[in-house]
Protein backbone atom coordinates (compact mmCIF):
# COMPACT_ATOMS: atom_id res chain seq x y z
CA UNK A 1 0.00 0.00 0.00
CA UNK A 2 1.57 3.30 -1.19
CA UNK A 3 1.76 6.24 1.22
CA UNK A 4 1.81 9.81 0.02
CA UNK A 5 3.08 13.03 2.15
CA UNK A 6 1.22 16.18 2.15
CA UNK A 7 2.91 19.14 3.06
CA UNK A 8 0.05 22.55 3.80
CA UNK A 9 -3.14 21.64 4.65
CA UNK A 10 -5.15 24.41 2.57
CA UNK A 11 -7.44 24.20 0.07
CA UNK A 12 -5.05 22.33 -2.98
CA UNK A 13 -3.88 20.42 -0.14
CA UNK A 14 -7.07 18.88 2.00
CA UNK A 15 -8.89 18.09 -2.22
CA UNK A 16 -5.72 16.13 -3.27
CA UNK A 17 -5.91 14.15 -0.07
CA UNK A 18 -9.32 13.65 -0.41
CA UNK A 19 -9.18 12.21 -3.51
CA UNK A 20 -6.44 10.68 -2.61
CA UNK A 21 -8.00 8.92 0.17
CA UNK A 22 -11.44 7.89 -1.19
CA UNK A 23 -9.12 6.42 -4.25
CA UNK A 24 -7.48 3.68 -1.58
CA UNK A 25 -4.37 5.64 -0.82
CA UNK A 26 -3.01 6.63 2.12
CA UNK A 27 -2.37 10.40 3.02
CA UNK A 28 -0.04 11.76 5.79
CA UNK A 29 -1.26 15.41 5.87
CA UNK A 30 1.19 18.10 7.70
CA UNK A 31 0.50 21.32 8.81
CA UNK A 32 2.39 23.69 10.27
CA UNK A 33 -0.26 25.90 12.10
CA UNK A 34 -2.53 24.78 14.32
CA UNK A 35 -5.44 23.97 12.49
CA UNK A 36 -6.12 23.73 8.16
CA UNK A 37 -7.29 26.62 6.09
CA UNK A 38 -5.59 29.36 7.56
CA UNK A 39 -5.60 31.60 4.63
CA UNK A 40 -9.32 30.90 3.63
CA UNK A 41 -10.97 31.42 7.26
CA UNK A 42 -9.80 35.02 6.62
CA UNK A 43 -12.11 35.66 3.78
CA UNK A 44 -15.55 36.80 3.90
CA UNK A 45 -17.24 35.96 0.91
CA UNK A 46 -15.56 34.34 -2.76
CA UNK A 47 -16.24 36.27 -6.03
CA UNK A 48 -17.51 35.69 -8.14
CA UNK A 49 -20.97 33.95 -6.16
CA UNK A 50 -20.50 35.81 -3.21
CA UNK A 51 -20.27 32.29 -1.62
CA UNK A 52 -19.66 32.39 2.04
CA UNK A 53 -16.03 31.26 2.52
CA UNK A 54 -17.08 29.74 5.55
CA UNK A 55 -19.02 27.53 3.99
CA UNK A 56 -16.02 26.41 1.56
CA UNK A 57 -14.16 25.79 4.74
CA UNK A 58 -16.86 23.42 6.19
CA UNK A 59 -17.08 21.26 2.99
CA UNK A 60 -12.88 21.27 2.70
CA UNK A 61 -12.95 20.28 6.81
CA UNK A 62 -15.56 17.23 6.09
CA UNK A 63 -12.98 15.88 3.57
CA UNK A 64 -10.23 15.09 6.21
CA UNK A 65 -12.48 13.13 7.82
CA UNK A 66 -11.48 10.23 6.00
CA UNK A 67 -9.75 6.71 7.85
CA UNK A 68 -6.86 7.19 4.94
CA UNK A 69 -5.85 10.33 5.94
CA UNK A 70 -3.69 10.87 9.05
CA UNK A 71 -3.32 14.88 9.62
CA UNK A 72 -0.41 16.43 11.74
CA UNK A 73 -0.63 19.69 12.88
CA UNK A 74 1.86 21.84 14.11
CA UNK A 75 4.09 19.92 12.15
CA UNK A 76 6.74 21.96 10.24
CA UNK A 77 8.57 19.47 7.76
CA UNK A 78 12.19 21.19 7.65
CA UNK A 79 13.74 18.07 5.09
CA UNK A 80 13.25 16.38 2.75
CA UNK A 81 15.22 13.22 1.37
CA UNK A 82 14.69 10.60 -1.19
CA UNK A 83 16.16 6.89 -0.71
CA UNK A 84 15.47 3.67 -2.96
CA UNK A 85 11.93 4.94 -4.11
CA UNK A 86 10.72 6.40 -1.04
CA UNK A 87 11.07 9.63 0.85
CA UNK A 88 12.03 10.32 4.20
CA UNK A 89 10.22 13.68 5.78
CA UNK A 90 11.98 14.99 8.95
CA UNK A 91 9.81 17.54 11.03
CA UNK A 92 11.41 20.40 13.45
CA UNK A 93 11.50 17.96 16.13
CA UNK A 94 13.34 15.50 14.45
CA UNK A 95 10.77 13.01 14.08
CA UNK A 96 10.68 10.73 10.37
CA UNK A 97 7.82 9.87 8.30
CA UNK A 98 8.15 7.85 5.32
CA UNK A 99 5.81 8.14 1.92
CA UNK A 100 6.00 7.12 -1.27
CA UNK A 101 5.47 10.65 -3.11
CA UNK A 102 5.15 14.07 -1.96
CA UNK A 103 2.86 16.79 -2.92
CA UNK A 104 4.09 20.47 -1.80
CA UNK A 105 1.17 22.53 -1.27
CA UNK A 106 2.77 25.06 1.30
CA UNK A 107 0.92 27.84 0.01
CA UNK A 108 1.43 31.98 -0.37
CA UNK A 109 1.58 34.86 1.69
CA UNK A 110 0.27 38.19 1.08
CA UNK A 111 2.73 40.83 0.12
CA UNK A 112 3.83 42.75 3.54
CA UNK A 113 2.03 46.52 2.69
CA UNK A 114 4.74 48.32 4.65
CA UNK A 115 7.24 47.76 1.82
CA UNK A 116 5.90 50.78 -0.28
CA UNK A 117 6.72 52.94 2.57
CA UNK A 118 5.05 55.82 0.57
CA UNK A 119 1.44 54.37 0.65
CA UNK A 120 1.81 54.84 4.71
CA UNK A 121 0.66 51.22 5.49
CA UNK A 122 1.73 51.23 9.72
CA UNK A 123 2.08 54.73 9.55
CA UNK A 124 -1.30 55.56 9.33
CA UNK A 125 -4.29 54.07 10.65
CA UNK A 126 -6.51 55.08 7.75
CA UNK A 127 -4.58 53.10 5.19
CA UNK A 128 -5.32 48.97 5.37
CA UNK A 129 -4.89 46.33 3.26
CA UNK A 130 -7.06 44.02 1.33
CA UNK A 131 -7.21 41.33 4.29
CA UNK A 132 -8.00 43.93 6.75
CA UNK A 133 -11.14 44.94 4.63
CA UNK A 134 -12.08 41.11 3.96
CA UNK A 135 -12.47 41.44 8.25
CA UNK A 136 -14.40 43.87 8.03
CA UNK A 137 -16.90 42.53 5.53
CA UNK A 138 -16.65 39.89 7.79
CA UNK A 139 -17.55 41.04 10.68
CA UNK A 140 -19.67 43.58 9.27
CA UNK A 141 -17.41 46.17 11.04
CA UNK A 142 -16.15 48.53 8.13
CA UNK A 143 -15.20 51.87 10.29
CA UNK A 144 -12.28 54.36 9.34
CA UNK A 145 -9.23 55.68 11.79
CA UNK A 146 -11.30 56.95 14.15
CA UNK A 147 -14.12 54.22 14.17
CA UNK A 148 -16.82 55.88 13.06
CA UNK A 149 -18.85 55.14 9.51
CA UNK A 150 -16.20 56.10 6.35
CA UNK A 151 -17.47 58.64 3.69
CA UNK A 152 -15.31 58.22 0.80
CA UNK A 153 -13.56 54.62 0.36
CA UNK A 154 -10.34 54.51 -2.03
CA UNK A 155 -9.26 51.00 -3.44
CA UNK A 156 -5.65 50.77 -4.87
CA UNK A 157 -4.68 47.87 -7.10
CA UNK A 158 -1.23 46.76 -7.71
CA UNK A 159 -0.02 46.53 -4.25
CA UNK A 160 3.40 44.54 -4.85
CA UNK A 161 1.98 43.37 -8.02
CA UNK A 162 3.56 44.24 -11.18
CA UNK A 163 6.12 46.31 -9.61
CA UNK A 164 9.73 46.56 -10.04
CA UNK A 165 11.13 48.38 -7.41
CA UNK A 166 9.78 45.21 -4.87
CA UNK A 167 11.09 42.75 -7.41
CA UNK A 168 7.49 41.21 -8.63
CA UNK A 169 7.03 41.61 -11.94
CA UNK A 170 4.27 39.07 -11.59
CA UNK A 171 0.81 39.98 -11.41
CA UNK A 172 -1.07 38.49 -8.58
CA UNK A 173 -4.23 38.02 -10.61
CA UNK A 174 -6.85 38.01 -8.57
CA UNK A 175 -6.81 41.47 -6.29
CA UNK A 176 -8.67 43.21 -9.84
CA UNK A 177 -11.93 41.18 -9.47
CA UNK A 178 -11.30 41.19 -5.20
CA UNK A 179 -11.46 44.33 -5.71
CA UNK A 180 -14.34 44.57 -7.77
CA UNK A 181 -16.13 42.37 -4.89
CA UNK A 182 -15.21 43.85 -2.31
CA UNK A 183 -16.05 47.11 -3.61
CA UNK A 184 -19.80 45.78 -4.12
CA UNK A 185 -19.29 44.66 -0.58
CA UNK A 186 -19.03 47.67 0.49
CA UNK A 187 -22.15 49.75 -0.73
CA UNK A 188 -23.83 46.96 -0.04
CA UNK A 189 -23.70 47.77 3.58
CA UNK A 190 -22.79 51.49 3.27
CA UNK A 191 -25.10 52.78 0.27
CA UNK A 192 -23.91 56.53 1.19
CA UNK A 193 -20.41 55.86 1.27
CA UNK A 194 -18.15 56.83 -1.90
CA UNK A 195 -15.90 54.02 -3.34
CA UNK A 196 -13.45 54.18 -5.84
CA UNK A 197 -10.99 51.81 -7.02
CA UNK A 198 -7.70 52.83 -8.62
CA UNK A 199 -6.37 50.38 -11.43
CA UNK A 200 -3.88 50.13 -14.23
CA UNK A 201 -5.78 47.47 -16.15
CA UNK A 202 -8.66 45.78 -15.10
CA UNK A 203 -8.31 41.99 -15.74
CA UNK A 204 -11.89 40.47 -15.22
CA UNK A 205 -10.40 36.99 -16.86
CA UNK A 206 -12.43 34.44 -15.24
CA UNK A 207 -16.43 33.42 -15.36
CA UNK A 208 -18.59 35.90 -14.12
CA UNK A 209 -15.88 38.51 -13.41
CA UNK A 210 -17.24 40.88 -15.91
CA UNK A 211 -20.28 40.55 -15.08
CA UNK A 212 -19.22 41.84 -11.78
CA UNK A 213 -17.43 44.36 -13.09
CA UNK A 214 -20.54 45.92 -14.74
CA UNK A 215 -22.63 45.64 -12.00
CA UNK A 216 -20.18 47.40 -9.91
CA UNK A 217 -20.66 49.99 -12.59
CA UNK A 218 -23.99 50.02 -13.39
CA UNK A 219 -25.74 48.91 -9.76
CA UNK A 220 -23.53 50.25 -7.07
CA UNK A 221 -22.24 53.50 -9.22
CA UNK A 222 -18.62 52.78 -7.77
CA UNK A 223 -15.74 55.11 -9.32
CA UNK A 224 -13.57 53.54 -11.68
CA UNK A 225 -9.92 55.65 -12.21
CA UNK A 226 -7.26 54.61 -14.25
CA UNK A 227 -4.19 55.76 -12.17
CA UNK A 228 -1.66 54.14 -9.59
CA UNK A 229 -1.43 56.13 -6.46
CA UNK A 230 1.58 57.03 -5.32
CA UNK A 231 1.73 58.40 -2.20
CA UNK A 232 -0.85 59.25 0.81
CA UNK A 233 -0.64 61.69 3.54
CA UNK A 234 -2.46 62.43 6.81
CA UNK A 235 -4.98 65.70 6.68
CA UNK A 236 -5.15 67.70 9.85
CA UNK A 237 -8.49 66.12 10.87
CA UNK A 238 -7.21 62.35 10.83
CA UNK A 239 -8.05 61.80 7.38
CA UNK A 240 -5.59 60.67 3.61
CA UNK A 241 -4.90 62.91 1.18
CA UNK A 242 -4.01 60.51 -2.36
CA UNK A 243 -2.10 61.75 -4.86
CA UNK A 244 -2.63 60.31 -8.32
CA UNK A 245 -3.00 60.90 -12.23
CA UNK A 246 -6.14 60.61 -13.67
CA UNK A 247 -4.07 58.83 -16.77
CA UNK A 248 -7.04 58.65 -18.96
CA UNK A 249 -7.96 62.44 -18.63
CA UNK A 250 -4.19 63.51 -18.24
CA UNK A 251 -4.59 65.17 -15.40
CA UNK A 252 -3.03 64.87 -11.77
CA UNK A 253 -5.84 63.91 -8.89
CA UNK A 254 -5.72 64.38 -5.38
CA UNK A 255 -8.58 63.08 -3.12
CA UNK A 256 -9.76 63.11 0.32
CA UNK A 257 -10.30 59.51 1.84
CA UNK A 258 -11.58 57.74 5.07
CA UNK A 259 -9.97 54.33 4.08
CA UNK A 260 -7.21 53.51 1.76
CA UNK A 261 -7.40 49.98 0.64
CA UNK A 262 -4.44 48.34 -0.75
CA UNK A 263 -4.79 45.29 -2.80
CA UNK A 264 -2.11 43.05 -1.83
CA UNK A 265 -0.13 40.98 -4.29
CA UNK A 266 0.35 36.97 -3.31
CA UNK A 267 4.16 35.90 -2.53
CA UNK A 268 4.98 32.13 -2.01
CA UNK A 269 4.90 31.57 1.74
CA UNK A 270 8.41 31.32 3.58
CA UNK A 271 7.55 27.08 3.59
CA UNK A 272 7.33 27.15 0.00
CA UNK A 273 10.63 28.94 -0.65
CA UNK A 274 12.62 27.19 1.90
CA UNK A 275 11.36 23.65 0.53
CA UNK A 276 12.02 24.96 -2.99
CA UNK A 277 15.07 25.59 -2.30
CA UNK A 278 16.18 22.45 -0.38
CA UNK A 279 14.97 20.01 -3.25
CA UNK A 280 15.86 22.36 -5.99
CA UNK A 281 12.62 22.85 -7.33
CA UNK A 282 12.62 26.96 -7.04
CA UNK A 283 11.23 28.87 -9.78
CA UNK A 284 10.98 32.61 -10.49
CA UNK A 285 10.24 34.82 -7.29
CA UNK A 286 10.50 31.95 -4.81
CA UNK A 287 7.35 29.93 -6.15
CA UNK A 288 7.98 26.32 -7.38
CA UNK A 289 8.40 25.66 -10.54
CA UNK A 290 6.69 22.92 -12.75
CA UNK A 291 8.19 20.69 -14.82
CA UNK A 292 5.66 22.16 -17.86
CA UNK A 293 2.53 24.31 -17.67
CA UNK A 294 1.04 22.52 -20.00
CA UNK A 295 1.59 18.84 -19.65
CA UNK A 296 3.14 18.40 -16.54
CA UNK A 297 1.76 21.22 -14.12
CA UNK A 298 1.74 19.30 -11.24
CA UNK A 299 5.21 17.89 -11.29
CA UNK A 300 8.51 19.15 -10.96
CA UNK A 301 11.78 18.48 -12.54
CA UNK A 302 12.32 15.69 -9.08
CA UNK A 303 10.75 12.86 -9.85
CA UNK A 304 8.22 11.48 -6.85
CA UNK A 305 8.10 15.39 -6.11
CA UNK A 306 4.83 17.11 -7.07
CA UNK A 307 3.12 20.43 -6.46
CA UNK A 308 -0.04 22.16 -6.20
CA UNK A 309 -2.24 25.33 -5.45
CA UNK A 310 -0.70 28.53 -4.95
CA UNK A 311 3.04 27.37 -3.94
CA UNK A 312 3.10 27.35 -7.72
CA UNK A 313 1.66 30.96 -8.53
CA UNK A 314 -1.10 32.98 -7.82
CA UNK A 315 -4.40 31.27 -7.92
CA UNK A 316 -7.38 31.84 -6.81
CA UNK A 317 -9.49 29.13 -4.53
CA UNK A 318 -11.23 27.88 -7.74
CA UNK A 319 -8.08 26.88 -9.41
CA UNK A 320 -6.89 25.52 -6.16
CA UNK A 321 -9.27 23.32 -5.66
CA UNK A 322 -9.06 21.81 -8.84
CA UNK A 323 -5.49 21.72 -9.15
CA UNK A 324 -5.59 19.59 -6.20
CA UNK A 325 -7.25 17.35 -7.77
CA UNK A 326 -5.39 17.23 -10.79
CA UNK A 327 -1.78 16.83 -8.26
CA UNK A 328 -3.97 13.90 -6.92
CA UNK A 329 -4.47 12.49 -10.26
CA UNK A 330 -1.23 12.99 -11.35
CA UNK A 331 0.17 11.19 -8.45
CA UNK A 332 -2.39 7.93 -8.63
CA UNK A 333 -1.19 7.91 -11.95
CA UNK A 334 2.49 7.97 -11.36
CA UNK A 335 2.02 5.29 -8.52
CA UNK A 336 0.38 2.70 -10.33
CA UNK A 337 2.76 2.67 -13.07
CA UNK A 338 5.75 2.36 -10.92
CA UNK A 339 3.64 -0.61 -8.93
CA UNK A 340 3.12 -1.83 -12.30
CA UNK A 341 6.76 -2.39 -12.95
CA UNK A 342 7.99 -3.29 -9.81
CA UNK A 343 5.67 -6.28 -9.94
CA UNK A 344 7.41 -7.15 -13.83
CA UNK A 345 10.22 -7.05 -11.93
CA UNK B 1 -14.61 81.61 -55.56
CA UNK B 2 -16.90 83.42 -53.32
CA UNK B 3 -15.53 82.99 -49.88
CA UNK B 4 -17.96 82.11 -47.49
CA UNK B 5 -15.33 82.25 -44.43
CA UNK B 6 -15.49 78.51 -44.03
CA UNK B 7 -12.32 76.58 -44.27
CA UNK B 8 -11.56 72.36 -43.92
CA UNK B 9 -9.46 72.23 -41.08
CA UNK B 10 -6.05 69.93 -41.81
CA UNK B 11 -7.63 66.60 -40.59
CA UNK B 12 -6.66 65.82 -36.65
CA UNK B 13 -6.49 61.87 -36.40
CA UNK B 14 -2.59 60.36 -36.22
CA UNK B 15 -1.84 59.00 -39.80
CA UNK B 16 0.13 56.21 -38.11
CA UNK B 17 1.21 55.24 -41.59
CA UNK B 18 2.90 58.34 -41.94
CA UNK B 19 4.41 58.78 -38.34
CA UNK B 20 8.37 58.92 -38.09
CA UNK B 21 9.85 56.69 -35.77
CA UNK B 22 13.21 57.42 -36.33
CA UNK B 23 13.86 59.65 -32.68
CA UNK B 24 11.69 57.21 -30.77
CA UNK B 25 14.30 54.42 -32.02
CA UNK B 26 17.40 56.46 -30.99
CA UNK B 27 15.76 56.98 -27.86
CA UNK B 28 15.31 53.68 -27.22
CA UNK B 29 18.57 53.13 -27.91
CA UNK B 30 19.95 55.39 -25.40
CA UNK B 31 17.28 54.26 -22.82
CA UNK B 32 16.16 51.23 -23.56
CA UNK B 33 14.11 51.00 -20.26
CA UNK B 34 11.86 53.56 -22.23
CA UNK B 35 9.69 50.50 -23.79
CA UNK B 36 8.19 49.27 -20.40
CA UNK B 37 6.46 51.63 -19.60
CA UNK B 38 2.70 50.67 -18.65
CA UNK B 39 1.38 53.86 -18.54
CA UNK B 40 0.12 53.69 -14.86
CA UNK B 41 0.76 57.76 -14.02
CA UNK B 42 2.54 57.66 -10.80
CA UNK B 43 5.50 59.35 -13.08
CA UNK B 44 2.97 62.41 -13.52
CA UNK B 45 1.33 62.11 -10.15
CA UNK B 46 4.43 62.61 -8.28
CA UNK B 47 5.84 65.10 -10.74
CA UNK B 48 6.75 68.43 -8.54
CA UNK B 49 6.55 70.40 -11.97
CA UNK B 50 2.97 68.97 -12.88
CA UNK B 51 1.04 70.27 -10.04
CA UNK B 52 1.73 73.67 -11.94
CA UNK B 53 2.30 74.16 -15.18
CA UNK B 54 1.13 71.65 -18.31
CA UNK B 55 3.78 69.73 -17.98
CA UNK B 56 2.93 66.03 -18.24
CA UNK B 57 5.83 63.61 -18.71
CA UNK B 58 3.51 60.53 -18.79
CA UNK B 59 2.12 62.27 -21.99
CA UNK B 60 5.41 64.12 -23.34
CA UNK B 61 6.40 59.57 -23.44
CA UNK B 62 3.45 58.76 -25.81
CA UNK B 63 3.31 61.90 -28.09
CA UNK B 64 7.34 61.12 -28.56
CA UNK B 65 6.13 56.96 -29.22
CA UNK B 66 3.97 58.27 -31.72
CA UNK B 67 6.15 60.62 -33.05
CA UNK B 68 4.40 63.57 -32.36
CA UNK B 69 7.87 65.62 -31.04
CA UNK B 70 6.81 69.78 -33.02
CA UNK B 71 6.11 70.67 -29.02
CA UNK B 72 8.37 68.54 -26.70
CA UNK B 73 11.16 70.69 -26.79
CA UNK B 74 9.61 72.98 -24.98
CA UNK B 75 7.14 71.12 -22.91
CA UNK B 76 10.17 69.33 -21.47
CA UNK B 77 11.64 72.79 -20.31
CA UNK B 78 9.08 72.24 -16.98
CA UNK B 79 11.36 69.49 -15.45
CA UNK B 80 13.69 70.24 -13.05
CA UNK B 81 15.12 66.72 -13.28
CA UNK B 82 14.47 66.77 -9.52
CA UNK B 83 14.08 62.65 -10.28
CA UNK B 84 10.87 62.26 -8.05
CA UNK B 85 9.73 59.96 -11.24
CA UNK B 86 12.25 57.68 -11.43
CA UNK B 87 12.17 56.83 -8.07
CA UNK B 88 8.39 55.76 -7.94
CA UNK B 89 8.15 54.14 -11.32
CA UNK B 90 7.10 50.71 -10.99
CA UNK B 91 8.81 49.23 -14.32
CA UNK B 92 11.96 50.85 -13.30
CA UNK B 93 12.17 53.16 -16.59
CA UNK B 94 15.00 55.49 -16.24
CA UNK B 95 12.92 58.74 -16.47
CA UNK B 96 15.56 61.14 -15.36
CA UNK B 97 18.12 59.80 -17.97
CA UNK B 98 15.15 59.49 -20.24
CA UNK B 99 14.31 63.24 -19.82
CA UNK B 100 17.59 64.48 -20.35
CA UNK B 101 18.29 62.32 -23.76
CA UNK B 102 15.25 63.62 -25.36
CA UNK B 103 16.33 67.22 -24.76
CA UNK B 104 19.44 66.17 -26.00
CA UNK B 105 18.09 64.45 -29.27
CA UNK B 106 15.28 67.32 -29.42
CA UNK B 107 18.19 69.82 -30.26
CA UNK B 108 20.08 67.15 -32.58
CA UNK B 109 22.70 66.18 -30.25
Amino acid sequence: MSTVAIIGAGVAGIEAAHVLASNGIKVKLFEKGASALKNIQDKAFLFPNFQSAQEIVTELSAKLLSDNIETFYETEIINLGNSQNSWVLTDKSGHEYVAQAVLVSTGYKVFDASRKEELGYGIYKGVITSLDMENMIRYDKIVNAVNSQPRNIVFLQCVGSRDEKVGNHYCSKLCCVTAVKQAIEVKKRLPQCQVSVFYMDLRMWGQGFEEMYRQAQEQYKINFVRGRISESASTFDGRLQIKSEDTLLGLPLKMTADLLVLMVGMEPSTGTTDLGKKCNICGEYGFIESLNPHIADNKTAIEGLYVAGTAKRPMTVQDCINDGRSAAVTIQDSLRTKNQSSNAD
Amino acid sequence: MKDFGFAIEKPRALDTDKTNRELYTRLLKREPSFARCFQCGMCSATCSARNFTDYNIRRIHTLFRQGQTQELDQMLKACMLCGKCTLVCPRGVNLRHLIIQMRKLLNND
